[in-house]
């Protein structure tokens, strides 16, 4: 079986699913990072006790019970459909990852400097002026590495939307070893090649994304 | 008579069991300079650090310009102060830190010019100009496109002291300003403040180590120990003619 001619071409079907599913479940769970991480710091007793629970369930269960929930036991329990396989997959997947980010957002904010925000009192800033003009611009570049280490997780992740019906390179793949039994070792190392070819642009990003934290912040 | 620019009524402050100050009277009037030498630990920092709102005293009044900094009327009572009632009386005080605090992702131009046009709204262009000729005094002129982290100690602080100024404040905080310098950097630090101290007619309340240059600018000195202000007057008065036995043991140290 010649992987370039025979493999590669058939991976490449499931392309755009992973692709897509990727790009949309890391902006959803960036912004539920956002969300939940300025919630976690709010002075709000329930809003912050409420969002600890979401990121504690979240990230104390594993993804692929997470994806099965919301796809196989809310439509029976509540006798609703919620949605494509698509949207579930990204709403499992960025939930998940959401929850581990909020926590990076949190100890970001929190990592500033306590001077940096005397330093803006002492200019007259408000709460909301000290968190958009000095806190903020500081945490998000220690934020930057992390958010590049969990979306490479994430691209990995989204192998598993092939298990609720999604047709993304991995599922290709499963279904060409299932056919070609004995070629398995070598579908599978085609398979792993094309995630660490899509892996290679974020780890890149996160690299760089490292040299701008070091800039950044230190004083 | 003039009235005075801040006022502390019987202020107290304690940090759970530690009781730092306990009970300070001070009159700051408009203009003056006024130095507070103490011990390490006899709470000169905590004494400015709740005019600048970072520190709640735990009792007392403190009185900006005539009104109640940590107090607001409310139905006709006297109760806290929220975030706009502190934001409207802190409005003419500035300070400069031990540790600088410039914003490290912000150029020093940036650094100068952000407050003065989001907090106080005022003409970006205006306000551009005005920061540049503030950093060419304190001799930066030619860094404001630099980050704070390409700088010296002393450069640092300087900026910090621009930075501070531009906002056009009728009350500055020193607190320890010369602390974390190296000591040939010093010099560079303390010739600003006296150009400030001389130039401009702003309050200025210095908490320093720095005893010769206090004593050389200020107008008042407060001697600050165990909590409570033990002497208070001209330079001269508390040097030459204290009865404080403390405070001359004090000064002792500096004089060898």
């Amino acid at each position: 079986m010649n992987p370039i001619t025979e493999i590669a071409p058939q991976l490449l079907r499931g392309l755009q699913t992973t692709l897509t599913v990727l790009l949309a479940s890391a902006l959803f769970s960036y912004l539920m990072a956002f969300i939940g991480g300025l919630c976690r710091l709010s002075k709000n007793f329930l809003l912050r006790k409420f969002t600890g629970l979401y990121i504690e369930i979240f990230r104390g269960t594993s993804l692929i019970v997470q994806l099965f929930w919301l796809y196989y036991a809310i439509p029976i329990l509540f006798d609703i459909d919620l949605a494509s396989n698509w949207v579930i997959g990204v709403i499992a997947i960025g939930l998940n990852y959401g929850a581990y980010l909020s926590e990076v957002v949190r100890s970001s904010i929190l990592s500033v400097a306590p001077g940096q925000s005397e330093a803006a009192t002492a200019l007259n800033m408000s709460s909301f002026q000290r968190m958009r003009f000095v806190i903020f611009p500081q945490a998000v570049r220690m934020m930057l590495p992390e958010f590049g280490n969990y979306t490479i997780q994430m691209l990995k992740g989204t192998a598993l939307i092939s298990l609720i019906g999604l047709r993304d390179i991995f599922y290709y793949g499963d279904i060409m070893r299932s056919t070609n039994l004995a070629h398995a070792p070598l579908i599978y190392a085609v398979v792993l090649i094309f995630y660490f070819i899509l892996a290679l642009p974020l780890i890149f990003f996160t690299r760089k994304a490292e040299e701008i934290a070091k800039k950044g912040v230190a004083s | 008579m003039t009235e005075p620019i801040v006022r502390y009524q019987d202020v107290h402050k304690s940090f759970g069991d530690i009781n730092v100050l306990k009970g300070i009277d001070l009159d700051i009037f408009p203009a003056e300079k006024v130095a507070i030498i103490g011990p390490s630990g006899s709470g000169k920092t905590t004494i400015i650090r709740m005019l600048m709102t970072l520190e709640e005293p735990s009792s007392g009044d403190i009185i900006v310009d005539g009104t109640n900094l940590w107090k607001m009327k409310k139905n006709g009572t006297m109760v806290e102060a929220n975030e706009k009632h502190l934001r409207s009386v802190r409005g003419d005080i500035g300070m400069v830190f031990q540790h600088f605090n410039l914003f490290p992702h912000m150029t020093i131009l940036e650094n100068c010019m952000t407050a003065p046009i989001h907090v106080k709204g005022e003409d970006k262009q205006e306000v551009e100009e005005r920061s540049i000729q503030m950093l060419e005094r304190v001799g930066l002129g030619d860094k404001i496109h630099n980050y704070p982290s390409q700088l010296s100690g002393g450069q640092k602080q300087r900026v910090a002291m621009a930075r501070a100024l531009v906002m056009r404040p009728k009350i500055m905080l020193f607190d320890e300003v010369t602390s974390a310098l190296d000591p040939e950097l010093v010099g560079e630090v303390l010739e600003v403040i006296r150009d400030i101290a001389e130039n401009d007619d702003m309050a200025m309340v210095l908490v320093t180590h720095e005893m010769d240059f206090a004593l050389d600018i200020a107008d008042k000195v407060l001697f600050l120990d165990e909590g409570v202000i033990a002497e208070q007057g001209s330079a001269t008065d508390v040097i030459e003619h204290s009865q404080n036995e403390r405070l001359r043991e004090f000064l002792s140290r500096f004089r060898g």
